[in-house]
Order: C-alpha cells, then structure tokens, then sequence
C-alpha cells in the first residue's frame, strides 16, 4: 500500500479551539514528489493543519496520513517520513548548532553514520563557520537555516515548510528557494506555505488556498489563474470625462491618470470596453494589459491580501 | 521501541544539568551541608534521638534525601517549562518517541541528578560523622524510588506549569515544606498525636524515614511500609504523568 499512496493525504479534518472553528473539515492530497503550496491569509488554520500532519496538535476529527501510515496508529513510521520546519524562531539554547543537528538525529535513531550527512547540511545552508556556536548567538536569519537543517537531519521523505521566508532578507528568499528546488529535484516532496505569492507561483506545482478553516481552492498554479475569470487593463487617459456607468465598478486603481479595470474575461472584450471609454470623450494615452497573478486569485478567493 | 532515540534523550537530559554543575549540583550540596553545620552544631549534643545515634549523624540521611527529591523534582520540572517557554519541545514531540520512552529518558535523569548529589553529601556526612550502613539495599532502593517518584511529580508539574513562576510556588511551597517537615530534623514521635498520625499519610516522611532505616536499621514506621509507599507513590504519579503524556494533556493542544 504505501508504494501507491500520497505524500500527505488528509481526510475530513477538524479543530476547533473554544468556539473558533481553526479547521472544518479539511480534505486534500499532496501527492509523492510534489511541490505543494498551501497558502491562506493570516489565522487560516495553515500552521494549525501542519501541527496536525506532525502529531503536535490534536485533531478532533478526521484522519492524516503520511505516506500512508495513519499518524496516529503508526505515528512512528508517520515521524520519521516527515521533516518539519516550524513558523516560529525555536531552538534549545543549552547546546551548539552541530550538537543540536545531531541530537535531533538521535531522536529518530540515526546515530553517527548520519554525521557525515549532517556536515553537508551545515555546508549547504551556509553554516559551518557557526557550527561550534550555541544557536541563541545567531541571527535571525541563521537560526531559521538552522530550523531548516534540523528538519531534514533524517533525511525525511516529505518536508513541510512553515514560512520559512516571512521575515528574511532578499539575499537568503533566493537562498532558501535554491536550497528548496535542490531538495525538490532530488525527489523529496515539499509543501511550503508562504505570504509572498510569487514565491508559490514560482515554485509550486499545485496550490491549495485555506481561508477561515475551509478549503477554497486546489489546482495546479497554472490552472488556478487561467481559471481566473478576470484580467486587468491599465489605461492612461487624457481628458475630464466621466466614464460610462458600465466601467465605474470595474475601476480597482487610480493613479494620476491612470487607471486599472478589472474585467470580466468573457463578457467585457478589450476592445469594446476601449470603444465606450473613448465614445465618453476620453483620448486614450496609453493601453496595458495584465494577466492576473495569484495575489489576485487569492484577493478573490479569500477577500484578503496575502 | 526506538531504543537510540531514548538515549539520545537521556544523554541529553544530563548533559543539560552536568553543563551547569554548579547550579545543579555544588549548590544544593552547599545548601545541605550548612543546615548539617547550623543544626548539628546548635542541637547535637543536647538531643538525641535514635539511642547510640548522635543527633549530627541522625540529620545526614534526612538532609541527603531531601536533596535528592527535591533535585530530582527540580530536575525534570526545569527542563520541561524552559522547552515549552522556549518552544523547542516541538522538536521532542515531532520525534518518533513513545509516551514510554520520553518518560523513561526524563525521569531517568532526574533519578540520576538525585543520585549524583546524594552521593557527594554522603562523602560530605563521612568526614563529619562515619555513618553506619546497615542495608546498601534499602538505601538504593529508596533513593531509586523517591527520586523516581520526585522526578515523575516534576514531570507533571512542568506539563501543568504555564509559567516559571507557577512551577516556583509549587517548588517553594509544597516540594520545599513537604520535604523539610517530613522528619528531616526530628522523629515523628516527638510530634503531638495529630501531626504524628498525619505523617503516617505524607509519602514524604516514608522516603526520609525508610532512607534513614537503610543506614541506622532502626526508625519510625518499618522498611516495608516505607518502601510500599514511596513505590505507591512512584507507582500513582507515573500513571497520572503516563496518561498525560499518550493523550498529549496540555503538550499537543
Ligand atoms: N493553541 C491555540 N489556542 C487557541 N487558538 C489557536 C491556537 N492555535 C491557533 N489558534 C487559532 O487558530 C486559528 C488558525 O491559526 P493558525 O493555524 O496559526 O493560522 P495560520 O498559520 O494560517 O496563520 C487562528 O485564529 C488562531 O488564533
Ligand atoms: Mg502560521
């Protein structure tokens, strides 16, 4: 069975903290060497669903498994399949970067053979020279990596990334997504949640967006914008004129003297809407347009920006 | 069972208190060999209350078993709170470890911390007064015992405690009293009716009491009884910190 089954599959998940319902009724798979994102404005319940899959949060109802053994019932073999790298800065103050990777190691029971393994790890995420320090004298930057490499000391299978760039600099984003398509390309499955859209649009194959607990949408990147049934036209304009009534919804920007319409693909054609803008008594300067990228599939989707 | 992820565990339980020794170790020898200096010094030759035992040497098995629990409380209790506070218990409840085995490893090294410093108060107690040693057994077994069920109570403590201040109050005003007023300075028959028949319920006073037959073969309630119940109390905590840690009480929310 575990031959054919998901990376992640979860099935009908629930979690509610008081009367917040973090979760209700989550169903989707993630599927064997994928790059998944899993996307959703602040409070959606992402970090909660990630603390499921790892076994730190308890659900209420349904059922995670990780290459198909139920995280539960074969919580140990469901473990050692996964890496998790957590939202928050965490880290055991009491020993170095090297004695922390490997005692992370120890918990899964790989023992020295996996040392060698864990100096290319300090090598790649750019660590070595640090490696003799205790994790609290690092920056902020540093001790994510760190985060990073203790996640993947077992050379897990499926790795969550819990927004590893929230907060990073421009330099380590670009680090962090090469270090990321490395481990993708060797075939480790990776699901990554992030704020910053291009970066799920750029990386991930298949996107599922949450929003208040629920499951709005999940699609290959490339079909969740063609489905999109808007596109954007920016038009620079000379002229005081009042546009037809028609357009005044459409507007969704102004900036002097331009402005963006978002239109409906099929309904409001490019040149007719140019027509009624000229008809009104406009020159018209200036024509762009824009297809529409996540940020605003996820405005759509969710109400909220990312 | 995931035999080197618990070693892992272990080893770095004790690594944890053996980097700072001197807080976890020289410290509480300190404190417990100054109550040895003030109250042997104050009231050993004017008491006694074991005869042929000087009130000096009846103190050392009390002063060196109340160490020993309440290190082994401090030890595991400690470790706990500063993961949660600090986060980084995520990286223990991720691992592929049993309730069982993160228990094993915890306690274990509480029990070991409590050994450690019982032994360095022993060494302590031989240049003050060579005590005598009437069963090694009895003495390992009660240290094995009230420091395991110690360690045990500073496991769920550290899992109830939402802060350090609320495992300081435990600390300061149960683990502390419970095991100072347990007999450390004096035998329970001294104490008027009441306070002596309520000692024959505190586990506290079996561990000092039971400890202290180990070396002198004489003392308040019999071997037997002192052993039952401090494993009774071993036995009761770990039932309650085991169940805590398979449902995730508290640890996975
Ligand atoms: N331990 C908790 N107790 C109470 N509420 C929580 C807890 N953890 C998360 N929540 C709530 O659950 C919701 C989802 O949170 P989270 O999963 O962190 O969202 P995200 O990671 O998508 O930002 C939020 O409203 C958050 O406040
Ligand atoms: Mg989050």
């Amino acid at each position: 069975m575990p031959v054919t089954s998901d990376a992640i599959s979860i099935e009908g998940v629930r979690k509610t903290y008081g009367t917040l319902k973090a979760l209700d009724g989550v169903e989707f798979s993630i599927r064997r060497g994928e790059f998944f994102g899993l996307l959703g404005p602040n409070g959606a319940g992402k970090s909660t669903l990630i603390g499921i899959i790892a076994g730190l949060v308890r659900m209420d109802a349904g059922r995670v498994a990780v290459l198909g053994h139920d995280n539960r019932r074969e919580y140990r073999a469901a473990r050692r399949a996964l890496g998790v790298v957590p939202q928050e800065l965490v880290f055991d103050p009491f020993f170095s970067v090297r004695e922390c990777l490997r005692i992370q190691a120890g918990y899964y029971g790989c023992g020295r053979e996996y040392w060698p393994w864990i100096e290319r790890l300090l090598d790649e995420l750019d660590l070595a020279s640090k490696a003799g320090a205790t994790i609290r004298q690092l920056s902020g930057g540093m001790k994510r990596r760190v985060l990073i490499a203790q996640a993947l000391v077992h050379k897990p299978p499926v790795v969550i990334l819990d927004e590893p760039t929230a907060g990073v600099d421009v330099e380590l984003r670009r680090t962090l997504w090469r270090f990321a398509r490395k481990l993708h390309a060797e075939g480790t499955t990776v699901v990554l949640t992030t704020h910053y859209l291009e970066e799920a649009e750029e990386l991930c194959q298949r996107i599922a967006i949450l929003d208040r607990g629920r499951l709005k949408a999940l699609e290959g990147t490339g079909q969740i914008l063609a489905r999109h049934p808007f596109r954007f036209l920016r038009l620079t304009l000379d002229g005081d004129f009042r546009l037809p009534p028609g357009l005044e919804p459409c507007v969704v920007s102004r900036l002097n003297g331009s402005l963006e319409l978002k239109l409906k693909r099929e309904e409001q054609p490019i040149g007719e809407v140019l027509e009624s803008v000229r008809g009104a008594g406009f020159r018209i300067v200036d024509v762009r347009t824009r297809e529409p990228t996540l940020e605003d599939v996820f405005l759509e989707l969710t109400g909220e920006r990312a | 069972m995931n035999v080197f992820g618990f070693r892992t565990l272990l080893v770095k339980e004790i690594r944890r208190f053996w980097k700072v020794l001197v807080q976890t170790v020289l410290s509480p020898v300190v404190t417990a060999v100054l109550y040895l200096a003030v109250f042997g010094h104050v009231l050993g030759e004017r008491m006694q209350v074991f005869p042929g035992v000087s009130y000096t040497a009846f103190i050392i098995p009390g002063l060196i078993m109340m160490s020993v629990i309440q290190n082994a409380f401090a030890n595991t209790s400690s470790s706990l709170i500063q993961s949660k506070m600090m986060g980084n218990l995520v990286f223990l409840l991720m691992a592929p470890l049993s309730a069982w085995e993160l228990f094993g490893a915890y306690v274990l090294a509480g029990i070991l911390r409590g050994v450690l410093i019982g032994t360095v108060l022993y060494g302590f107690g031989w240049l003050v007064v060579p005590l005598p040693l009437h069963s090694w057994a009895a003495v390992l077994a009660m240290t094995v015992l009230a420091g395991g069920a110690l360690a045990v109570l500073g496991l769920i403590a550290g899992i109830l405690a939402e802060k350090f201040d609320h495992l300081a109050a435990f600390q300061n005003f149960f683990i502390m009293p419970a095991s100072f007023l347990s007999g450390v300075f004096y035998s329970i028959h001294t104490l008027p009716e009441f306070w002596r028949g309520l000692s024959h319920y505190n586990p506290f006073f079996y561990m000092i009491d039971g400890f202290r037959w180990g070396f002198f073969g004489v003392g308040d309630a019999t071997i037997a009884a002192s052993l039952l119940w401090t494993g009774g109390f071993f036995a009761l905590c770990s039932a309650i910190a085991l169940w805590m840690l398979q449902t995730g009480y508290r640890l996975r929310p």
